[in-house]
């Protein structure tokens, strides 16, 4: 086994744009407004990053080709920058190689920065796009809810769910993700919801009604990574570092094979395992204090607490209505509104979930702070559909943990 | 030379019958002359199928599970077929999964375009290999005449060849004669109708009725002795009328099929002599005719082996297979009459790279996937590498053929976000018997009824349409099995 990432890097600074409709900026400019705060966290110049890593998903509708939109929006000093995309799993993906570029020791300081401006397309959702001249031959073009909702309906024949149970635990997960939105000043909706508005909303894609989806978003996060030593020689005393980081792609199993289900994501159970193993963690259901997961849909999220071995396959359904992923439940997921609230640019949202992560960690994530001292938070960001998708895991906590 | 005739037959009639009350009810402030048609169904395709699509479905009812390698050419006759210049017979043969070694043939440009290929197919045949005859239509007739309210759509399809026929040709004759009773231009939506009293008397009466009488002369068949007639004309007595001046007994007027499939054009003479081979008894004849600047006569006898012989489900199988439709607002949008917003998701470039749709186009337009001769891992789209985990053995697939199997509702989803002419777009994962799964639109299928574990079978229809450079994309879809 590789020996892994764990406490080999630190992060110096996080910053993160304020998300939602921001018909008044471009993407260069929602950049800056993460970068700022994140250089200003990390106390460094912008002269101290040695390479840089962008991760933008739909390149092709408004930010462009290459890293060079990161360079000029940000004037870095000609140093290396990889543009990377890989489906919603973009920022992760950016922050990976800013990580592992720090701990080859191939730079000292990195940065990684996710950005998308989406509202710029006419129509909300995701722009329908090609798949690749030979999937869009016999690929079907739907909509990513459509994609996601046929989770329920395997979900509800594997477990013999009933399709009313199931439609009000993915309801809960929206309620809560919304009354967490709520108290965060930077998120893209901020409003809470009832369980009567989630219900009783017009379908988008059987069984996913209006509230059951995320919106998208115009955003950029950052995060400037360095090793612990550099870290602490600036003058940081406490720190935060990555646990493990694990991408998982698909090979056409789920696609083309035989014997997957439907209902869950192989790839997230097996970066999940490999996660863990990697950050050392044995129990994540007794371990871990936070999740920040890809809840794209409510359904998403609840087969995703059986997929990270959080609850019992089967049994996803009967926590979330337990209360157990709330703010004030045992293991609070999306307290910062998740996708479903504080937004979805494709490309930052997984360095936003490590944005919320390091601040809870911190102590500084303001009114929405855990009052139980976090140790250890998972992101987990998700790419493409169901059948064939890209699953990303980073855990960080704090340095001594 | 032996002698050709009939060795198989199959049709094919969409799901969905447009109720001819509701044409009248939307129409009549404008047209109430049309009260009197306003009986009875007429079957319209879908946004997804043309010509072609139903002539693919046609001939898979007339093969079944039989070998087809004994298929020495494919025919198709349309007046409405989607290409002007890329072989539709070519699209039904790759459809079909034929091998290349075939002869092909498009026939068009009269309502007589049917049974003129069917004549060529029946001389071609005594020569050797069989011919497979499709015959397709579907008109966009004017909203709010005549012609809408009696055309509809079909396809049927005849294996046409010597050997165990079970109906054997007795006799054809032809005459040509450029009587314009309507027309369409090339490039053009709507047919022009002269007036109907004319083309009744002068036309069915007497052109066509001369050449049937003069036909039966050169047979030296009386009309007397005709089991069926098959006048495939839609003016209500019309047969009655030819019947009379033939000779031939009222009771062996063939069903025209107007008040449940409406008049298919070019495939109406083929449809119905399907129709009629699902009924017919040995030793009995069949006389076919046909009008369209001329006339075209056809004398079958039927065999022992007639009833041996059954398409998958013939026209009332398919008759069967039904779904009442009142609302003539999405009939007439699925034949573009009308341009609802489509929104921006519509604005997906649906461009067709030819060179890959050529390297692919086993998979693409015959569902052909790959199955790994070591493990037996079947998978689609078929590739180098096999999907089986435990031996991703490098290229080791034989070709795989998936459109016949049967398959089974893994996932699904009535998606209203993404774009279709159709909405909800009905989709999810399936899995064929014996393994190989695909992620599948679904089609004739009712959005609140879709079920994990229900069975389905695949049908050929558009995928998508590239609007801008006027190309249509086909693909396999999974229709509730039938």
């Amino acid at each position: 086994m590789a020996r892994g990432i764990r406490d080999k890097v630190a992060i110096l600074g996080m910053g993160c744009a304020k998300f939602g409709e921001r018909w008044d900026k471009d993407e260069d400019q929602l950049m800056l407004e993460a970068f700022e705060e994140a250089i200003g966290d990390a106390g460094i110049d912008s002269s101290q990053i040695d390479a840089a890593w962008l991760g933008a998903a739909f390149d092709a509708v408004n930010i462009g080709p290459s890293g060079i939109p990161l360079a000029m929006a940000l004037r870095l000093d000609n140093v290396g920058v990889t543009k990377v995309e890989n489906y919603c799993a973009s920022g992760t993906e950016a922050f990976r190689g800013a990580v592992y570029a720090v701990a080859s020791g191939a730079a000292d300081i990195a940065l990684a920065l996710g950005a998308e401006k989406l509202k710029d397309i006419g129509y909300g959702g995701l722009p329908v796009r090609t798949r690749g001249t030979s999937y869009d031959m016999f690929g079907v073009t739907g909509s990513a809810p459509g994609n996601f909702a046929q989770l329920a309906s395997a979900y509800r024949a594997q477990h013999g769910v009933a399709a009313d149970d199931l439609k009000r635990a993915m309801a809960h997960v929206s309620v809560k993700s919304h009354a967490n939105g709520a108290k965060n000043p930077k998120a893209h909706l901020q409003k809470a919801v009832t369980m009567d508005q989630v219900l009783g909303a017009p379908i988008i894609a059987e069984p996913l009604g209006l509230f059951d989806c995320c919106g998208v978003s115009d955003g950029a996060a950052c995060a400037i990574v360095t090793t612990p030593e550099i870290a602490r020689s600036l003058g940081k005393t406490d720190l935060v570092t990555v646990k493990a980081l694990q991408l998982c792609t698909s090979n056409g199993w789920e696609m083309q094979g035989s014997g997957w289900n439907g209902s869950y994501f192989h790839t997230t159970r097996v970066a999940a395992t490999r996660a863990y193993e990697e950050a050392g963690i044995t129990s994540p259901r007794e371990q871990l204090s936070l999740l920040e997961v890809h809840d794209c849909f409510s359904i998403t999220e609840l087969v995703t607490m059986e997929d990270l071995h959080i609850s019992r396959e089967g049994e996803g359904w009967r926590d979330v209505l337990d209360g157990f992923f709330d703010a004030d439940g045992k293991i609070p997921c999306q307290i910062d509104g998740g996708l479903k609230c504080f937004g979805h640019p494709i490309g930052a949202s997984g360095i936003r979930m490590i944005y919320e992560n390091y601040l809870q960690l911190l102590g500084r994530a303001g009114e929405r702070q855990r009052q139980n001292p976090p140790v250890f938070a998972l992101s987990h960001n998700l790419g493409g559909m169901p059948i064939q998708n890209v699953s990303s895991i980073a855990i960080v906590g704090l340095a001594d943990a | 030379m032996a002698a050709a005739g009939i060795l198989g037959f199959g049709a094919y009639v969409p799901i969905t019958r447009l109720q001819r009350a509701a044409i009248h009810a939307a129409n009549r402030w404008y047209a109430s002359g049309l009260g009197g048609l306003a009986k009875g169904e007429k079957a319209v395709s879908g946004w997804d199928e043309d010509a072609v699509t139903m002539a693919v479905e046609a001939a898979r009812d007339c093969l079944g599970g039989s070998d087809r390698s004994a298929i020495g050419a494919v025919y198709f006759a349309s007046t409405t077929a989607p290409f002007a210049d890329r072989q539709n017979a070519g699209i039904v043969k790759e459809a079909l999964n034929l091998g290349d070694t075939v002869g092909s043939l498009d026939a068009g440009g009269s309502q007589r375009a049917g049974t003129s290929a069917l004549i060529a197919a029946l001389r071609a045949s005594a020569d050797g290999g069989a011919v497979l005859h499709c015959a397709a239509e579907r008109v966009t007739p004017t909203p709010a005449s005549e012609r809408e309210m009696l055309a509809g759509d079909a396809a049927a399809a005849l294996l046409i060849g010597t050997g165990p026929v079970i109906a054997e040709l007795v006799g054809t004759h032809s005459v040509t004669a450029d009587f314009v009773d309507h027309f369409r231009e090339t490039g053009e939506l709507t047919d022009y109708d002269w007036e109907a009293r004319w083309v009744r008397d002068e036309g069915y009466g007497r052109l066509m009725g001369d050449t049937i009488v003069a036909a039966l002369e050169a047979f030296g068949v009386g009309g007397g002795s005709i089991d069926h007639f098959i006048a495939p004309v839609s003016v209500r007595g019309v047969p009655e009328l030819l019947a009379k001046k033939i000779g031939i007994r009222p009771e062996a007027i063939a069903d025209t099929l107007g008040s449940t499939v409406g008049h298919a054009g070019a495939a109406h003479p083929t449809l119905l002599l399907a129709s009629v081979l699902e009924k017919a008894t040995p030793g009995q004849t069949i006389l076919l005719s046909s009008f369209g600047q001329g006339a075209d006569v056809l004398l079958f006898r039927t065999t022992e082996r007639i009833g041996e012989v059954r398409p998958r489900l013939g026209v009332s199988g398919w008759l069967a297979r039904r779904r009442a439709e009142e609302n003539y607002m999405r009939y007439l949008s699925f034949r573009r009459l009308i341009a609802l917003d489509r929104g921006m998701r519509s604005e997906h470039d649906q461009k067709q790279s030819l060179p890959a749709l050529w390297r692919n186009r086993k998979g693409v337009m015959a569902l052909v996937g790959g199955r790994c001769t070591k493990t037996g891992t079947v998978q689609f789209p078929r590739g180098d590498v096999s999907v089986n985990p435990n031996d991703h053995a490098i290229r080791t697939q034989e070709d795989y053929p998936l459109a016949e199997l049967p398959a089974r509702i893994m996932t699904y989803t009535a998606d209203r976000l993404t774009f279709t002419p159709d909405p909800p777009n009905c989709y999810g994962n399936i899995e064929f018997d014996g393994g190989g799964r695909l992620m599948a639109e679904f089609v004739d299928i009712d959005p609140q009824a879709i079920e994990v574990g229900a069975q389905m079978r695949m049908m050929f229809r558009i995928k998508a349409f590239d609007e801008m450079r006027h190309f249509r994309r086909y693909f396999w879809k999974a229709a509730p099995a039938f």
